[in-house]
């Protein structure tokens, strides 16, 4: 089995299990508060991650690029509360554009 | 909580609320689907996340490490990480839901950030019932549907810096993160995640800053000591479901 399909199941068995997970075991078990503080932070920490690696990495080096100009537009986007798909069309415009000038 | 049923006309409207976050949360997977066929993966591997792993910000991390670089594993960690906030949503739904045998297995794989604020702030069990299965239902139809186009079109659109799809990744991982940014102490844990990621950027392998980016959520939540206001997606949060 190649890593990628590997990577797929490992995921999907995985995420189904912590979705089971919360249905299933008693609420006292994962009932403390420092456990679901860490839970509940993971998200952001990972995601705040994921955007600044998603936008200012390539490879081993850190750059500024379209990509940067992107984010700035999908930022303004976002507080104009534009859906989803309408953030993420107009950041990938926008830095499309700017490679194009 | 009554167990009573449904009057049909609130049963209705509690649908169309669903299915409106449904088609506008599935939209997305058109993204979702071009996205991750440029970055590595082929339509069956892109169309089998959809399926079996069905939360969306998991599936977009594992294709962003695996787009950037990374090891496929370190990015599987990454996404089994962010999946975890679905147990904290199981572990309020259950209660409301109080489904037992195959339903709560077919449930399960239902549990994700949409379905949740669709169904937690109902007033009955039914009502919760219906909440959660009309959205968690049309979002996994669409979604996957979604998936599949974007995939099999992605696939002929050639390099994906053409079209800006590399900034595109930034943007859905900022828009999922967006509505956690009202809190105070999130928006530090943000800030210092991202810090922490890019410091380790020149130093490690890809995949590994952002895991440790993780460390960051672990400490902070040791030291502080206060429960967080946008644990949970509210309505307003969803694609389709505020009232703009």
């Amino acid at each position: 089995m190649s890593a990628l399909w590997l990577a797929v199941l490992v995921t999907a068995a995985g995420c189904y299990l912590l979705k089971l997970a919360g249905l299933s075991v008693p609420q006292a078990v994962l009932e403390h508060p420092v456990v679901e503080r860490v839970a509940d932070l993971l998200p952001v920490a990972l995601l705040a991650a994921l955007v600044a690696v998603q936008v200012v990495a390539d490879g081993q080096a850190l750059v500024v690029d379209a990509r940067l100009v992107g984010l700035g537009v999908a930022v303004v986007a976002l507080l104009f509360r534009a859906p989803f798909l309408v953030v993420v069309l107009l950041a990938a415009a926008a830095a499309a554009l700017v490679r194009l000038l | 909580m009554t167990v009573d049923t449904l009057p049909p006309a609130e049963r209705r409207a509690i649908v169309r609320d669903g299915v409106a976050v449904g088609v506008a949360t599935g939209a997305y997977g058109i993204s979702f689907g071009a996205i991750s066929v440029t970055s590595g993966l082929d339509v069956w591997q892109t169309c089998a996340l959809s399926l079996l792993v069905f939360t969306g910000a998991s599936q977009f991390a594992l294709i962003g490490v695996i787009g950037a670089g990374g090891a496929p594993l370190s990015g599987a960690v990454t996404a089994l990480l962010l999946g975890t906030r679905n147990t904290l949503y199981g572990l309020r739904l259950a209660p409301l839901l109080a489904w037992g045998g195959w339903r709560r297995f077919a449930a399960a794989q239902l549990v994700i950030d949409e379905s949740t604020a669709m169904a937690i702030n109902r007033e009955s069990r039914p009502a919760a019932r219906v909440g959660f299965l009309s959205t968690g239902i049309s979002v996994f139809l669409l979604w996957n549907l979604a998936t599949m186009v974007g995939a099999v079109g992605g696939r002929a659109l050639g390099d994906p810096r053409t079209y800006g799809l590399d900034a595109a990744v930034g943007a859905a991982f900022l828009a999922l993160l967006w509505p956690r940014l009202r809190d105070r102490r999130n928006q530090v844990v943000a800030a210092l995640g991202a810090v922490v990621a890019l410091g380790l950027v020149p130093v490690t392998a890809a995949g590994v800053p952002v895991l440790a980016a993780g460390g960051v959520a672990l400490l902070a939540g040791v030291v502080s000591s206060r429960a967080d206001p946008t644990e949970y997606p509210g309505h307003d949060d969803l694609p389709g479901g505020g009232h703009r």
